[in-house]
């Protein structure tokens, strides 16, 4: 009835998960009980879990990814503090723990931190800068978001019931096969990829179709924003790396519960193509993760030197090229398999070639900075650390694609030093400087600056402190994933990451407060006129927080920098432009096919892992159910009246009147 | 004033005590290699820092003042709103990086190529042929010409190249002694290739590099590399070792254990690898599955010492002779 699911699967025998999972339970209850006492149900029903808006989504995903980094913080936490300890001793976490909180370290950070921040800092900024009212398709958008979540409720659930995978982060078999992992570990890691990537997927073809398709009258593609066109490389990166993974993980999926010999040991299994094909999707996934925020950065860094972006065609160029050039290198993450001097060589060579078009875009900040008038802000803050710390992170990854230095400190804490290098100190930064930046226009407020000050400083300090000591580690001889270690030299560098980590920990308390004091101040910190930081791209053009439809008439776009067109000639004339014809706004209606088919699949999901076939036939069919009445539906639009539009433009133009008056014309 | 003197040579003597701790921290690692693959390799990553370092050093310190110097409250700074484009500035960008990785590839495909794993070393001793199988969670290595194996031990002898054929029981582990040179993986039912040289005797820290489950940590051994007459002894002693490694006694020991003693035995067949790589014998059988889900509480925990053929952890062994060389300082 229950599958291989008892009361075992509870970890009632291992104090510090029962104690985490514990936890977890007792604040999500308060969170819930909180929610019904105070009557929010319905509130959150219509207007966010229901919501179709792309605001909506994209601050529900970066939501999800601040509460995840939480969680994935935590567990390196527990590994810094193990390692700091287990020198000629076991620690305080036997292997099998260990194993599984680094193994869930990976699979979060990548999959429900990293990827839920950009895509929803995309899903925010992407239809306001290309001056449009939604995505593509807005209820496939919920569909994709509430996917992720499903998938981030099962590997969650994991640390309830029963176990996590112990295979590390991208599950190489054959230790991932059922004969070496025969726990349900590894079952949780497939299944919830699987879910979370089928609504990655989703949004990548959603944005993609949506930055095609739906730009502004006049928003010609040399006319876009840099963060734009790194969305769409990003999202095309997606549409044809995803299904990779997925094939991947359903060829697994087939050997652990079918008895299939895709990656076993015996007949005739391989696991080298599986190292290959997980990693044809794995590096084009570092460059889905860090392209949207090399577009941030260009964002910000234009913004704030109150300069248009420097070399802006060889920007595009050089994001195109990257995101070419990134299906062609993933053989580097295994020149130590044995493949032979001309293929290491190629790869070596092809990885290389990408840091000249991220070297160029380096240089072409810094020359948008030269000549500018830079205003030191937090995401400004972030922007600088991110030049400097991407630089060597840079460094010490084109290092490691010279094949013969790979072979000294692959696998190394020196990798584990440069992926951390230049995913925290490229793609994290990246997200706070955007978190930071879009934050107003999301929220119609902006954030503490002098708590975000505070945050970067701990966070670049703690970063410094915790990786650059696994750096010399690495060179020491020691290896990633050990749980213990009797090499009297390594102990004092791994003390010293420790106390980075302390640093950090301290730089997202003071991230926590930022946003706490923000909400608090936030009359104080009131964004009203929906242009804070004197932008230049469109999605200044309108209200901070937008209105349901964006753009009471869609801008017209006359020049690179649409919206800072639109000022100076409001500046030049002392006016804004002619009051337009409001028309009735066609705007899609919520709908709550996202929520239920993600119930239906975190069900199906569950009862896979457990083989409880009876459930997963049940959230199927229920997932599909879900999916035909949304496709049955007889009314998909609600029309938002012409006076209400009029109504809410005129506030706008009223307000930016105001700041016209105010506004004194730059020399 | 003798106070004094005595203080300060305290004081020395901490300062001698503190540069030999943070040298001696660097005893040890790839970047004090013995052998010439290690020294190779070294180079190449030295070189290849050094290159990348003259680009990176100036673009930080150019970041840092250009935001510095450009800063919206330095009124000696020019404003050019207007700069936005310069044919001149893109050249430079486009070829700073593409000089550099001109560079960088060169030594990268030449460097492969010499480097290649498999490529056996340039020398006028005949290579010693060491076998190398990671089970779960130990070594084995296989000498099929003097017909021994050992577990979790390797001994070579200085100034000889060693031939290393490479497999796995079962999961995959990566080989890697980091003062010798680079590490390769082993994987079931393939084999991987290395050539390593120690130059001179020492005493090496050899390692599974590639995470391959519970006993994962444990999984390291000592390579001793001794003068060849030393060696010899010690093959002489090896071989009269009362432990058979028969095929029977090789499945029993690629059962799961952990932390493993090292070990010395005499080598049933010496078509013992060529059995396990072609799969032959049954790959190893990995961690015991009951009907619990979760990892095996102490009970279930698969047998450790108290194997066939397993050293006991009380029982005398065979060692390899010391070696007490003046070039080892550590």
């Amino acid at each position: 009835m229950l599958g291989k699911l008892t009361w075992a699967a509870i970890p009632f025998d291992q104090p510090i998960p029962l104690a985490a999972s514990g936890l977890m339970i007792v604040v999500m209850l308060v969170v819930l009980v909180w929610v019904v006492a105070k009557g929010y149900v319905p509130y959150l029903w219509r207007e966010w879990i229901t919501s179709v808006d792309h605001k909506r989504i994209g601050v529900m995903y970066t939501l999800m990814a601040m509460v995840m980094l939480l969680r994935g913080f935590v567990d390196a936490l527990m590994m810094r503090t193990q390692q700091a300890v287990a020198f000629q001793s076991q620690g305080y976490l036997p292997p099998d723990h260990y194993n599984q909180i680094f193994s869930a370290h990976g699979t979060i950070m990548i999959f429900f931190v990293a990827m839920p921040f950009v895509i929803g800092l995309m899903n925010v900024v992407v239809p306001l800068q290309l001056g449009v009212r939604d995505v593509a398709f807005p209820t496939l958008n919920s569909v994709s978001f509430w996917l992720a979540a499903s998938g981030m409720l099962l590997i969650n659930v994991s640390l309830v019931v029963g176990e996590f995978s112990q295979a590390g982060w991208l599950a190489y078999p054959p230790l991932s096969e059922l004969q070496y992992s025969p726990g349900v570990g590894v079952d949780y890691y497939i299944w919830a990829l699987q879910i979370s990537g089928a609504g990655t997927l989703m949004t990548g073809i959603n944005l993609v179709t949506t930055i095609l398709k739906m730009r502004a009258p006049g928003m010609s593609y040399l006319r876009m924003p840099m963060f734009c066109w790194t969305s769409l490389a990003s999202n095309l990166l997606i549409v044809a790396a995803f299904p990779i993974l997925t094939a991947t993980l359903a060829m697994l999926a087939l050997d652990r519960y079918l008895g299939f010999h895709f990656f076993t040991n015996e007949a005739g299994g391989n696991m080298m193509m599986y190292v290959n094909l997980i990693w044809i999707w794995g590096h084009p996934e570092v460059y889905i993760l860090i392209l949207p925020v090399f577009g941030v950065f260009s964002e910000v860094i234009s913004t704030f030197s109150s300069k248009p972006l420097f070399g802006y065609r060889s920007m595009v160029l050089a994001t195109m090229s990257i995101c070419v050039l990134s299906f062609l290198v993933w053989l580097h993450h295994f020149f130590t398999m044995g493949a032979g001097a001309n293929v290491n060589a190629v790869f070596g060579i092809a990885t290389m070639i990408i840091a000249v078009p991220t070297g160029v875009k380096v240089f072409n900040w810094l020359f948008t900075m030269y000549g500018g008038r830079v205003r030191f802000t937090s995401p400004v803050l972030w922007t600088i650390g991110f030049m400097v710390t991407f630089v060597i992170g840079g460094m010490t990854g084109v290092l490691m694609a010279v094949p013969p230095a790979d072979f000294l400190v692959h696998n190394s804490l020196f990798l584990v030093a440069h992926f951390h290098n230049v995913i925290i100190g490229g793609v994290l930064f990246g997200a706070f400087a955007g978190y930071t930046y879009w934050f107003p226009k999301a929220f119609g407020f902006t954030l503490d600056e002098r708590l975000g000050k505070l945050a970067f400083w701990l966070w670049i300090i703690g970063f410094y402190l915790a990786f650059m000591p696994l750096y010399v580690v690495g060179l020491l001889g020691m290896t990633r994933r050990m749980q213990h270690y009797d090499v009297p030299q390594w102990r004092p560098w791994l003390l010293l990451a420790a106390v980075g980590a302390l640093f950090i920990l301290a730089g997202i308390v003071a991230q926590a407060a930022q946003l706490w004091v923000s909400i608090r101040d936030r009359g104080r910190l009131r964004d009203v006129f929906g242009d804070p930081w004197d932008g230049r791209s469109l999605e200044w053009a309108t209200t901070s927080p937008p209105p349901a439809f964006n753009f009471a008439v869609l801008p017209n776009v006359e020049d690179e920098e649409p919206y800072w067109g639109i000022k100076q000639r409001a500046l030049a004339e002392q006016r804004l432009i002619q009051e337009p014809d409001y028309e009735a706004i066609e705007m899609p209606r919520n709908s709550p096919t996202g929520v239920v088919t993600a119930f239906f699949t975190t069900i199906m999901g569950f009862a896979l892992i457990w083989h409880i076939w009876w459930m997963v036939l049940l959230g199927l069919v229920g997932a599909f159910a879900t999916f035909v009445v949304f496709a049955w539906r007889d009314v998909d639009e609600y029309e938002i009246p012409a006076e209400e539009v009029a109504r809410l433009d005129r506030e706008r133009r009223r307000l930016r009147e105001e700041a016209l008056a105010t506004l004194r014309q730059p020399a | 004033m003798t106070e004094w003197k005595r203080r300060r040579t305290a004081g020395l003597r901490w300062i001698v005590l503190a540069s030999v701790a943070l040298t001696c921290s660097g005893c040890i690692g790839v970047l004090h290699p013995k052998g010439p693959v290690g020294n190779a390799e070294k180079l190449i990553l030295i070189n290849s820092v050094a290159i990348m370092l003259t680009i990176v050093i100036p673009t930080i310190v150019v970041i840092l003042f250009v935001a510095w110097w450009f800063r919206a409250s330095n009124t000696r700074a020019k404003y050019q709103p207007t700069f936005v484009y310069s044919g001149q500035v893109e050249l430079i960008v486009w070829a700073i990086p593409l000089l550099v990785i001109l560079l960088l590839g060169g030594i990268a495909w030449i460097g492969s190529h010499d480097l290649d794993p498999p490529k056996p070393l340039v020398a006028d001793v005949k290579p010693l042929e060491v076998q190398v199988v990671s089970l779960d969670w130990k070594w084995l290595f296989l000498y099929p010409e003097q017909g021994i194996a050992t577990v979790n031990q390797l001994v070579i002898p200085a100034a000889t190249p060693v031939h290393f054929e490479l497999t796995s029981s079962s999961v995959m582990n990566a080989f890697f002694v980091p003062q010798l040179g680079g590490m390769i993986y082993t994987m079931h039912g393939m084999r991987t290739n290395l050539n390593l040289l120690a130059n001179a005797p020492g005493e090496f820290h050899g390692l599974s590099s590639n995470y391959s489950g519970n006993g994962f940590s444990g999984m390291h051994f000592t390579v001793r590399a001794v003068p060849a007459a030393d060696f010899a002894s010690w093959l002489q002693t090896a071989q009269q070792s009362t432990e058979v490694l028969d095929d029977a006694a090789y499945v029993a020991l690629s059962h799961p254990s952990e932390n493993v003693v090292p070990a010395i035995y005499k080598l049933g067949s010496p078509q013992l690898f060529h059995s396990i790589v072609t799969q032959v014998l049954p790959p190893g059988p990995g961690p015991v599955t009951g009907p619990m889900h979760l990892a095996p509480a102490a009970g279930a925990e698969p047998p450790k010492a108290e194997m066939p053929g397993m050293p006991k952890a009380d029982a005398p062994r065979m060692t390899a002779p010391a070696t007490a060389s003046p070039g080892q300082e550590g």
